[in-house]
Parts: structure tokens; sequence; C-alpha cells
């Protein structure tokens, strides 16, 4: 394999690839007139069928989430999506709603068809305000060209589409707090049950799904549940963005089947830094466990980097070489998570709190062996206890490179203090003006 | 009790720590643990909040969630709710569970500062005590290695005059905030800033105003929430606790009195899930130093030869009391008018004074406005009902389908009732309809009904509503009714009709006990009416004195009258306000003009000024008493400071009936403590004739023909509002909050209160201005004006005790008319 599979990114390379008339030219809005031909039941069977697992990171069926919504409730039924793309390292939804957003706004359409829904909303992170724009840009158009609103392709349907800036906060990206934000309160998750399919958005049957995950749904009903279901490995099926960054020489987006390797993406990314080699990676952002040069040839699919201790989560690869303190990374990202802890639960409020002093104690080479540990049964104290996964997030980091660099960790105790020098790191080391 | 029984079939079965344990269904796992004695710490669940699962204090291993599965990781057993065959273990058995709730413990420490020794929760700390109990004994967040730094702010801030907040000590469990939103509905206090610096805020230009701010403080379960009134004053194993019962409203709320060294230092909230479950009012919290004032009588005092009041002996006071009292009575006759503030025991020694001792039935309780319709009303329909009797009762407002005010504002007049209405409310239980002349912000939070109606027409609306009632209705009355001509008529013919359930309010807590034990004209105690030649014979009998007086007596206001018109000789009065009676001024003149009044009260007062014979009186704190609450409900007490000084009124009144009984007046009362009356009003029992009916009172209703015929003339004079734009029909009752006397003595309470304002419509407002003038037949009162959307047109309200002297005395009675007319230039 190894081969890129050009679906949500086919456009990107396109004069204006983000206009409606591009993406129409290109087939554009097909598929809703496939759609609205089928009933919704069976909208729902085909994405069912062809096993398109969430995008956002968990990784839950899409089918089976819509066929949750109770048809039989008489209040009105939502579609969220999750564009608060915030994890860091995670940059795939952004470039898809720059380059591409039609092929979200024509996936809203069919999979509120789908669930029966009349009303859609898109949050969006709201530091991106140019992404925004151009969402909003796209939702117009397609407004303006019979896509969106009463009577859709004269099918009956009808369809309104919210696009909803987020505040700024790394929590909202959890589906519950990114209701709460909806509604206008604060963003907090939310207790559970009722789940969201229950009683979600104003206490309404909701579906909420990622960007990837709705962009993914307009090829799968042009082409057909066994088209998708050809790429991808058994479980885990389709075409995926896998974004990386950090010490590669091309970094960005390369849609490609899940299950492609590491070192093939690195092979059609030009590889690492010249003159420099793997250290460690994320498989999908910071809440990911990280890995390192041994874990190159891990499928990179639900299960494959399930069973290395990791996740796949939103394929959001970092690549650090061996000029990066592990130590000094570590801790930069607990840095965020204690930034973002919304404060509702303990561990997580205070937990975080607690591993920046301890961490930023181990980088300077202060303490000695047994703080290891102690961070450790911290992580785990931790890990499992908070009320969502950001305290769960926040933990990986540290307890995976404990595991994978111990020695590391050492080395700043005995050296007494950080034995890198970060600078070698950097876009321009080596190119260092000395006075 | 009315609550069902639990059906065997709505009962799951659950294992927990390897004992089974059934408990209804839904029940959640930490309180199902309890049931067997385990006790799962915890910070943020309270059993009368929703669950957040917030501090996950509470988490326990759940190896089989009751479908062979477990849970992977550890839960938070305040938000799980049981399964069959669900097995739980908790840290007594997981050592999964201990750490888990020692790691929780351990990080809700690390940013709490270490000073416990000066935090005023110290000592009765959720936080401090379940630290020792599920925590370990060493930090190692600031240990010597790591020496963590804690997260600190200035401390503290004021969330409203009353309740401050140390930011530092919060543990954000959202308590406060639950309870500000899911309870009392007046979420001012709310969450801002997140991670290790969330706290809770409140906006700018908001405080956290509530009725029932106090209770916050009460759940916090670390030392964040404290009050300017307790703050630094006291430590929790200093003070002695005594249950009591709240005095300022008819609620009856079970409170607790935390004293040290013979001084009421605080009040909490006492635990009755029957009557007000764990929240009370601030001003059942706060208004106490009322009792600790400067003007406080400690000993009696008797008018000298030169006119001044001089300090007396209690035999000495006693003996001039009986002399004067003696030549009263023969002089005409002595009225007894108690107040409202009384207790069951001394209402009863008053009752007992009168009939045996003074010979009279001129006694009444009702220090207020009244009417004869209103005596024969708690006649017929009020008196020796109760919980026991298929009274109405708090449980029945929440099971109730509909619940119909009338001259009731339940969160000014009675708190308990207000909180209970809203629980229910929420639940999407009870619907609520008010007969009001507005939509108060306590109604919008019932989201209420609104029958508008102007005052003085709520027996016609009443009647009106009568189509909507069935048995599954409960009819509240306000005593404010008694104002209104046919209203308690109306309300207990709706009744009747309809088979809607009634229930009378009165404000004070004294009035209900005092109507049982026979402070009425027509009433003796036990409910006998004293039309009734057999109750009055069976009283005579169990008392031991020949007969008892069979002529009706009078009601308060024809007491004065009578006073004024020198038919009768002298008055006995305690805890009377002339500026609460119906005429203030008529009160004064009776008061000027009786030939001997012998007066109890716990402070100085005009009444007490104006005496012959001053006897002072216990507070609540200080003696054992009763109170019997709106429900019926008997609430008991025993007396949490031991003053030898303080005595109740039966005590005095014992003393006096002694003296007389030595003159030939009378028998002696026959007790002396509350004991010896508890006993007594047992022995002696209720009525079991026949109740009085209205109709049987013609007497009562002929005699108070002086009353009827001044509302008729009200009611003419409302006619003319129709016709007169300027002229309005007058709104008013008292607010939780005023100017009364018992909230004396606490100025951060009084801070709370709401802005004094006069309502109108918008119109009226467009018309007369941001400050109006409303003048009376009593006199003027100039206030800020502010528009209520839906008042009845023709009506504006005012509150009642807020300014000046209050409405009574400064403005007219309550639904006459008065004149508005803009205030320009007046600052009111």
């Amino acid at each position: 394999m190894s081969t890129l599979t050009p679906v949500l990114s086919d456009t990107w390379d396109a004069e204006q690839g983000w206009k409606l008339s591009t993406y129409a030219a290109r087939g554009g809005y097909d598929a809703l007139d496939a759609a609205f031909a089928m009933s919704p039941d069976d909208v729902i069977t085909a994405v069912k069928d062809s096993g398109l697992r969430g995008r956002g990171g968990a990784g839950f069926p899409t089918g089976m989430k819509w066929s949750f919504i109770p048809q039989d409730n008489p209040k009105p039924k939502y579609l969220v999506v999750n564009a608060d793309e915030s994890e860091p390292g995670t940059c795939k939804d952004i470039p898809l709603m720059m380059g591409n957003p039609h092929v979200l706004v024509e996936g809203v359409i069919i999979s509120s068809y789908a669930i029966r829904a009349n009303k859609a909303f898109i949050y969006i992170r709201g530091e991106v305000v140019h992404v925004i724009r151009r969402v909003q840009a796209a939702v117009a158009e397609a407004y303006a060209a019979g896509h969106l609103g009463k009577d859709i392709h004269g099918s009956g349907y009808d369809l309104d589409v919210v696009v909803h800036a987020g505040a700024g906060a790394y929590i909202c990206g959890e589906e519950t707090a990114l209701l709460e934000g909806l509604e206008g309160r604060r963003g907090q998750p939310r207790l559970r049950p009722p789940f969201p399919a229950v009683a979600g958005l104003y206490a309404s049957p909701t579906v909420i799904n990622n960007v990837e995950s709705i962009a993914s749904v307009p090829a799968i009903v042009k082409n057909g549940a066994a088209w998708f279901a050809s790429m991808g490995t058994e479980k885990s099926k389709g075409h995926g963005i896998f974004s990386l960054s950090g010490h590669v020489a091309r970094p960005g987006q390369y849609e490609a089947p899940l299950g492609i390797t590491l070192r093939e993406l690195l092979d059609l990314a030009g590889g690492g830094r010249a003159g420099h080699q793997l250290k460690f990676w994320t498989p999908g952002g910071s809440s990911t466990p990280l890995l390192t040069a041994e874990h190159l040839d891990v499928p990179l699919d639900f299960e494959g980097v399930g069973a290395v201790g990791s996740m796949l989560g939103t394929r959001a690869l970092q690549i650090f070489d061996e000029t990066v303190c592990v130590v000094r990374a570590v801790l930069r990202w607990t840095e965020f998570y204690k930034h973002e802890s919304c404060g509702k639960c303990t561990p997580c409020r205070e937990g975080t709190w607690w591993l920046v002093q301890a961490l930023t104690r181990l980088e300077h080479g202060q303490g000695s062996e047994a703080d290891l540990d102690q961070l450790l049964d911290q992580c785990d104290n931790i890990l499992g206890r908070s009320f969502c996964a950001l305290g769960d997030g926040a933990t990986s980091p540290i307890s995976s490179s404990i595991a994978h660099f111990r020695d590391e960790y050492l080395a700043h105790l005995t050296h007494g203090g950080c034995p890198f020098d970060p600078a070698r790191s950097t876009a321009w080391a080596g190119r260092e003006v000395t006075a | 009790m009315s609550a069902p029984e639990i059906e065997k079939s709505d009962l799951v079965t659950v294992t927990i720590d390897g004992v089974q344990v059934s408990v209804p269904k839904d029940t959640l796992v930490i309180r199902a643990a309890e049931q067997i004695g385990v006790q799962v710490p915890r910070f943020c669940d309270h059993p009368l909040l929703a669950p957040v699962g917030a501090c996950r204090q509470c988490l326990v291993d759940v190896p089989d969630a009751g479908n062979g599965r477990g849970f992977p990781k550890p839960q938070a057993s305040c938000t799980l709710p049981v399964a069959d065959g669900m097995v739980v273990s908790t840290q007594v058995t997981s050592p999964v569970a201990d750490k888990a709730q020692q790691g929780v413990m351990e990080l809700l420490l690390i940013n709490h500062p270490l000073d416990c020794p000066v935090c005023d929760k110290g000592g009765e700390c959720p936080l401090q005590n379940q630290a020792m109990s599920n925590g370990r004994g060493e930090s190692r967040f600031s240990d010597d290695r790591n020496r963590g730094v804690k997260r600190t702010f200035p401390k503290p801030i004021n969330l409203s005059p009353t309740v401050l907040l140390d930011r530092e000590r919060c543990i954000v469990c959202q308590r406060c905030t639950r309870f500000a939103d899911e309870i009392a509905g007046d979420p001012f206090i709310a969450l801002i800033e997140r991670g290790a610096q969330q706290q809770i805020g409140i906006a700018e230009d908001a405080p956290f105003l509530s009725y029932f701010s106090g209770n916050v403080i009460q759940i916090c379960p670390v030392g964040a929430l404290t009050s300017e009134q307790y703050r630094f004053r006291s430590r929790p194993f200093d003070l002695v606790s005594t249950p009591g019962v709240a005095e300022h409203d008819a609620c009856g709320s079970a409170i607790r009195v935390d004293h040290r060294r013979g001084k009421v230092l605080r009040r909490q909230a006492g635990d009755d899930p029957a009557v007000n479950e764990e929240w009370i009012t601030d001003k059942d919290r706060f208004a106490f130093a009322y009792a600790q004032a400067d003007d406080r009588l400690t000993y009696p005092q008797v008018r000298d030869e030169d006119g001044t009041l001089r300090p007396a002996s209690w035999p000495e006071a006693f003996a001039v009391a009986a002399r004067g009292l003696a030549a009263a009575r023969d002089a005409g006759g002595v009225g007894v008018l108690t107040g409202g503030r009384v207790t069951v025991e001394d209402a009863y020694a008053y009752a007992k004074f009168a009939r045996a001792t003074l010979g009279t039935n001129d006694i009444d309780f009702r220090a207020r406005p009244l009417s004869g319709e209103e005596a024969d009303f708690l006649a017929a329909h009020v008196v020796l009902t109760g919980p026991d009797l298929g009274a109405v009762t708090y449980d029945d407002l929440e099971s109730a389908a509909k619940v119909v005010l009338v001259g009731l504002e339940p969160e000014d007049e009675a708190g308990a009732i207000f909180l209970r209405l809203r629980k229910s409310v929420l639940a999407g239980g009870t619907e609520v309809v008010a007969v009001a002349p507005y939509t108060t912000r306590g109604l919008e939070k019932l989201s209420a009904r609104l029958v508008p109606t102007l005052p003085g027409d709520e027996a016609a609306a009443l009647t009106a509503l009568g189509s909507e009632l069935d048995a599954a209705t409960v009819v509240l009355a306000g005593e404010r009714l008694a104002t209104v001509p046919g209203a308690l008529t109306a309300a207990a013919a709706v009744a009747a009709t309809t088979g809607a359930r009634l229930a009378w309010v009165p404000r004070r807590a004294g009035d209900r006990g005092a109507l049982e034990a026979g402070c009425l004209p027509t009433l003796l105690p036990g409910g006998r009416p004293v039309a009734d030649a057999t109750a009055r014979v069976d009283l005579a009998t169990a008392w031991g004195v020949g007969s008892l007086p069979e002529a009706p007596g009078r009601d308060a206001d024809a007491i004065l009258a009578a006073l004024a018109a020198g038919e009768l000789g002298g008055l006995v009065v305690g805890g009377v306000d002339p500026d609460d009676t119906a005429d203030p001024a008529v009160t004064r003149a009776a008061l000027g003009a009786a030939a001997f009044v012998v007066a109890f009260d716990l402070r100085r007062t005009e009444v007490t000024d104006s005496a012959d014979v001053v006897f002072p009186v216990a507070p609540t704190s200080d003696k054992s008493g009763t109170f019997v609450n709106w429900e019926g409900r008997v609430r008991p007490w025993e007396a949490a400071l031991r003053n030898p000084a303080s005595l109740p009124e039966l005590r005095a009144l014992s003393g006096i009936a002694a003296e007389l009984a030595a003159l030939g007046v009378g028998a002696p009362l026959g007790f002396r403590t509350v004991e010896e009356a508890r006993a007594e009003m047992e022995q002696i029992g209720p009525w079991d004739g026949p109740r009085a009916t209205t109709t049987d009172n013609s007497v009562t209703t002929t005699d108070n023909s002086a009353t009827t015929t001044d509302n008729s003339a009200t009611t003419t004079d409302n006619s003319a509002t129709t016709t007169d734009n300027s002229a309005l029909r007058l709104a008013t009752w008292k607010q939780l909050l005023d100017n009364g006397s018992m909230q004396d003595g606490d100025k951060y309470l009084k801070a709370t209160a709401r802005t004094p304002v006069a309502l109108v419509s918008a119109a009226l407002y467009d018309a007369y201005g941001p400050t109006v003038t409303l003048t009376g037949d009593r006199g003027s009162v100039t206030l800020p004006a502010e528009i209520a959307d839906d008042l009845v047109d023709g009506a504006v309200w005012v509150p009642a005790n807020s300014v000046g002297n209050g409405v009574l005395a400064d403005l007219a009675s309550p639904g006459s008319t008065v004149t508005i007319s803009g205030a320009e230039g007046v600052h009111g």
C-alpha cells in the first residue's frame, strides 16, 4: 500500500478549491441527490456498512452513533459538528475546513438527513477566525445554491446550519462541554447518562461528530460503502488525514488509508531532519501515549496503535528527533493541560497543578529517582479518576515518557539540570550567530 | 404518614462490601452504602441537590455493574444508581477504591491552606474530618522534598453583605452554586475562571442577594463561606447546640441554636424532612441579636407615685399588677392582647388567666388587621386540625397537582413553604396559581400563573377559580385575607364545593398556637366554643372553677375601642406593636386611655413605656415552649440558655393570678412552669364535641358590626378607583427582611433586604416619574417607583414595613384607596 488516497484533500490544490464552483465542478453536492433517493435509515445503514469510525479520536462507529437517536422522541433532533480542534499536534480539521469546506457542508446535509435533524451546528474553535469565515462563506454559498434551507433539491427536506464560534477552551472539544458552550453556558463536561443521543443539545437527541467523520460521508454515499471499506484494515476502514509535524522534511497533511505506518508516511514526507534520528513521536496528539523509533512499523489503525499501548487518536504525528529533551517536551504539554483544565473535578484541576511543579523540579535536576515513582503515583491518582478524558490525557505523555525514557529523566538528576541544548532542536539550529 | 409503602418490586438488591442490601431503585450507590453502615467520603454530594460528580472523592470499585461486567475504572458513587445484582467494593474492601480516595483527598489538599487553627470551620469541617479518616497523614506536595507552591488568593471577598468567600479554601464542589440555582432560585453565584484558578464569583453588579443565602454557608464542606455575623466569633467545639424552632414565621422550621457561655452565637438549619428539610431563611438564621439588645428588659417595673417606671421585685410587681387588675375588673373589665409571638404554653396561660382569673372572654392574639369573619373561619375550619387529622402538610404541597396562593406571598411570608413549592414545581409536580396583584420575584421562581387581582377582590377571584379546583388542589389562604370581606368565606366555600383542600397560613409563629390555646374571644383552650355550654362546663370542671364567662368576648379591635371609650378598665398586653395593628392611632389612643395596663415584653417599647406594670419576658432561646405551625404541627423545643431572670409569661401570669386569688378575684392558674402548663394542657385535651360553624356564631358577627361597617366604607371608597386615574387600591405585605423589631441588631442582615420601592404600572410610572408620593387617609409616603409589568390595573404595591413606621401608620390600611402623585425633586 502506502499510496495516498486523497478524498477529502482532493481539491486542496485546486485554484480556489474552497469555492462552491470548484467543488461542484468535481462532482460536489452530487451525493446529496443520491442520499435523498435513499431513506434516512438506508443512509445510516450505508454508513454503518462502510465501517466509518469516529475521526475525532475515540473511533466509535459513526453509523451506530446515528442509530442511537430515538426517532420516537418528539423533540427536534440536532447534528453538531465538533470543529473545536485544539489538541496539541492535531491539525487536520482546520486545514480541511480551509481547503474544502464544502465537503463538510455536504456531509452535514446528508448526516442531518439521516438522523432526521432540521438544524445543524458547526462548532468551530474560536481562535481560528479565518476558518470560521471560510466555513461561514461556504454555508452562505450553499444556501444561495439551494443546498441548504427549505426543500433542498426538491426533496422536501429542510435544513438550517449555524456556524458557531467557540470562545477558546480545549475542554469544549469534549462533546458535552461543547454542548454546554453551544447552549451559552460555561464549558464544562456534563454528567452522563443521559447521553447526548438521548438528551444532548437543549435536552434533545443530538449527534455530535468530528469534522472529518462528517466530511467522509458524501464520498461513502456517492461511491458506496464497499468502496470505503476497501480501504484501511479489517476493523479500521477507510481513509484518514495524517498530520505530520515537527522534525520532518515536509510536514503537512497526508490522506492515506488507515493502517499505514509511520515509516511509510515519513518516506512520503521526505524523512526526518537530515542527519538526525527519530527519537519519539505521538500517534494522535499529545494525549496519546508517545511511541519511539521501535514503533515505526506499527500499523496506524485503532487496533495496531492500541496494541502497543497508545491510541490512534487524531492521527496527529508529532515527530521529535534526538535533539529534543523528552522531559522538556512533556513539561510543555503538561503546562498546556494545567492551563486548559476546566476545573470541574479535583484530579484534573489539582493534579495538573501538581504535575507541572513536579516536572519542573525534575527538569531542573532537583530530586531523586523516588520522585519519578511519586510522579507515576500521581498519574495513577489522576488517570481514570477524573470526570472526563482531559485528566487522563494529561497523564499519558508523563507515564509513557517515563516508561520509554526513564534514563533521560535520571540524567537530569545526575546532570543537575537539562543535559540538552534546546537550540539544537529548533528550526534555526546550526544557524545561530554568536556575538 | 402519607408516604406510600415501597412496593417490593421497586427494590433493587446490591452487594456492597460483601453485604447484600435492598434499596429502592434509582438509589445512588453512596446512599445504599450508608444503609449498611459504610460512609463513603464525599464533598460535592448532598442528598437534596442534584448529583454532579465533581469532587471525585467518593470513588468506589464496581466489579459487577449488575450485567456481569465491571467498570474498568473506579466510579463516583454519588452519581451511580444501583442496579440489580450490582457488586460494589468501597474503601473498606477495595484497595483500588481506597487508593483512589486517598489520591483525590491528597489532591484536594494541595491547594487548600493549612489554616485550620484560625478557620471557622475547623472542628466541624468535612474536609478536615475526612482528611483524617480517608487521607494520608503527611503531605507529599508541600513536604521538605517537594516544597509545592499553593495557589493563593487575596482574602476574603464579599459575595453579599452577609456571605464572605475565602477563595483559597474553596474546593469548588459547587454545593453553594447548586443550592442557589436549584433550591433558592437565586443563581447569583457561579463558577468563574478555570483550572486551579476556578472560583465562585458574582457579577460585578449583582451580589448574592437571596433570602436563603445563609444555607450555602452551612452546606459548604470547607471554611470557604462564612458569615459576617459568625466569622471569627467562636470555635465549633466551644459551642453547645440546642435544637429549637424558628420564631420568625409560621413555618415551624427546625433550627439549631449554637451558644457559648449564655450567649447565642449563631443559628443553623435543623434537619426535618417533614418540615423545612435542611433549609431556613436568612431571617431564621441571622435574626437573633434582638434578644441580646441593649434595651432588653431584665427586671419588672412598676409605675411610681411620681409617674415614672421604677424597678420592682417580682413579688411586688405581682402584687401591684393584681391590685390594679382587680380594680380595673370592677371598673368595666380587663381585656387581654397576647400578640402573635407567644408560645402555646404562654398562650394557654393568657387564655386561662382571662377566663378563670379575670372572668372575661375579651382576649385576642391578633395584633394585626383582623375581622369577625376571620374568627369564625378559624373556629370553623382551622382550629383542631393538624397533620394527624388529615390537614394539609408540606408533603401535600409537594404532591398536590395545583396549589392556589391567596393573600400569601410565600417567599416573603413563609420561606419554607416557598422552598417546598419550588422543589415540587421544578420536579414538574405542582402548578402554582397565585391570586395576587402582580407576579412577584418569588412567584416567578415558582413559575406561578397569576390571577391578577386587586386587593379586596380576592373573594370573587377565588370563586371564579372554582371550576379548575378539585381534590388534588390545595388552597393556601394567608392571614392577610382577614382584611378582605368575604375572602375567607369564599375560600372555605370553594374548598367545600370542589373538594380542594384548604389551609390557613398566618405570618407569626405564635398565631396558630394561640388559636389552639384559646386566645380568641369565641374559643376556649382546646378549640372549645365559648358559645357551647357543654364546652364551657367541660373546661370549668377540668379547671376546677365554678363557671366560665359565657358572655361573648370582644376581639382585639373591639377591646381597643372599648378601652378608648372607657368601657374597659384595664389591659393585659404582651408583644403588641401599635404600628402592626389595624389602626395604629386608635391603638395608641386606647393605650393612653386605659386606666391600668400590665405589659409583657422582651424589650422596652412604647407600650411598656405607657404601662403601669411591666414584666420582662424570656426570648425563645431562654425558655422551653411550643409553636404550632401553619400545618397544625406541634413544634416543641427546650430552652437553650438557662437564665434565671428570664421567665416565660406564664410564670408572671401565674404570680399575678395567685395575688388576685388572695384578693378574692378568680382562681390561681395552677401551674408555674412550662412543664406544668404542658401537663395540664395534655390533661385537658382537645374538644371532642361539635366544632363551631360559621352560622352558629351569629352573635360574634353582630359583635363585630363596627368592623364590618368599616369594611363597607372601604368598599365604597374602592368604587371611586375606576373613575379617578390617580386613585389606586393599596396592595401591601411585609417583606421577609424589613424594619421588624426582631431583625434589630444585625446590620449585615438588614443590608440584604430588598430596596423599598413602590410598584406601579408603566403608565403611572410615565405619568408620575421615578419617585412617587402616595397619599392615604393616614398620611403620605414617598418612595422610588418601579414598574411591575403585570401589575393589575388600579393597584399600587408598597412594602408594609420597610419605611417609616409602616404602611398602617403612615399611609392607609391594605385594600383601601390611596392617591399617587409625582415627587419632583424628592429623592426618596
